[in-house]
């Protein structure tokens, strides 16, 4: 049952103002994810030094990721910390497993 | 007060999909879905990652990928995304007009993405021979961009399932988490794909 049904329509106007700022900022992150990912492939296509550039590539991916994770999918709204706790744990396993079958095939 | 009554109540809280405990549950449980989501596609990459190699004499990732057909892909999976947060934040502001709207044009650019996909392994298999069965980079490649284009339709399946189920009903707080979800699924869909195109194609032409 919800706990907290009625708002005054005063409390609800703020937060409308407050939602349209950051709608703003959301349209920001997401012109930054399309210069990443223009970056990205148009460092591919300048035939760049492979060495040099799969490391960029990888740390806009990772950048790219932290935006819609903290910004599209709201993680960084309060009570997201158990979410996070969540989805890290996943996330840390996925990095165990993509280590794991790397070091498998490296041997 | 009937549980109708409390499911639409006169002036909508701020997060209406956090504002029952199914609500919560649902937000709660649905990060912890997306952890394990992503152990999923982890086995998948790093299964990708071994074989990539191993093209059984057929054409390499080099000589078959396209650039430009996977900019166009990105941009529309990327945009639908942005799409889907304007969905969400109607939802917030209790306009279910506009959220539909919006949703259906995430609809519209994940259809697009979609249709691109079917074309590019159409042509792999029609123009180069390039199937599962040709080589274990084959099946990696397909199970892992297969995959991910099985989330997208499972993605618009949901959210056209939603909009289509609530038309007449409205937003209320028996189906916003319902719609909120959809959308932070759909948002992973885009997060991994954004790995897809860098380690699969960008890195594969390299």
């Amino acid at each position: 049952m919800p706990e907290k049904v009625s708002e005054s329509p005063v409390q609800f106007e703020y937060e409308k103002q407050k939602r349209k700022e950051e709608m703003k900022q959301q349209v920001i992150t997401f012109a930054l994810m399309i210069i990443f990912t223009i970056i990205a492939f148009a460092m591919v296509a300048s035939g760049l030094d492979k060495l040099f550039v799969i490391p960029i590539l990888l740390v806009l991916a990772g950048i790219q990721v932290g935006f819609q994770l903290y910004y599209f999918m709201h993680m960084s709204h309060k009570g997201h910390e158990l979410p996070a706790m969540m989805f890290y744990g996943g996330a840390f396993a996925a990095f165990l497993t993509i280590l794991a079958l790397a070091a498998l095939v490296w041997w | 007060m009937s549980e109708h009554d409390v499911l639409n109540p006169g002036q909508m809280p701020q997060n209406p999909e956090k504002a029952t405990l199914e609500g919560k549950n649902k937000f709660m449980g649905f990060w912890f879905f997306l952890g394990g989501e992503a152990v999923l596609f982890a086995s998948l990459f790093g299964t990708y990652l071994a074989l990539n190699d191993s093209t059984n004499g057929g054409k390499s990732s080099e000589e078959l990928f396209g650039l430009e057909l996977v900019f166009i892909m990105t941009m529309l999976l990327l945009t639908s995304s942005l799409t889907s947060v304007y969905a969400m934040y109607h939802m917030k502001n209790n306009d279910f007009k506009k959220m539909q709207i919006w949703l259906g044009i995430t609809v519209a650019l994940g259809l697009g993405f979609l249709g691109f996909e079917i074309y590019e392994f159409y042509h792999y298999i029609h123009e180069y021979e390039f199937t599962l069965r040709s080589s274990a980079f084959g099946s990696a490649f397909y199970t892992l961009v297969g995959f991910h284009g099985g989330h997208v339709v499972f993605g618009l399946l949901w959210i056209v399932s939603l909009m289509i189920r609530n038309a007449k009903r409205g937003l209320n707080l028996y189906n916003a988490p319902k719609f909120y979800v959809a959308s932070l699924y759909w948002h992973f869909i885009d997060v991994v794909w954004v790995f897809i195109f860098t380690v699969v194609y960008l890195m594969g032409v390299l």
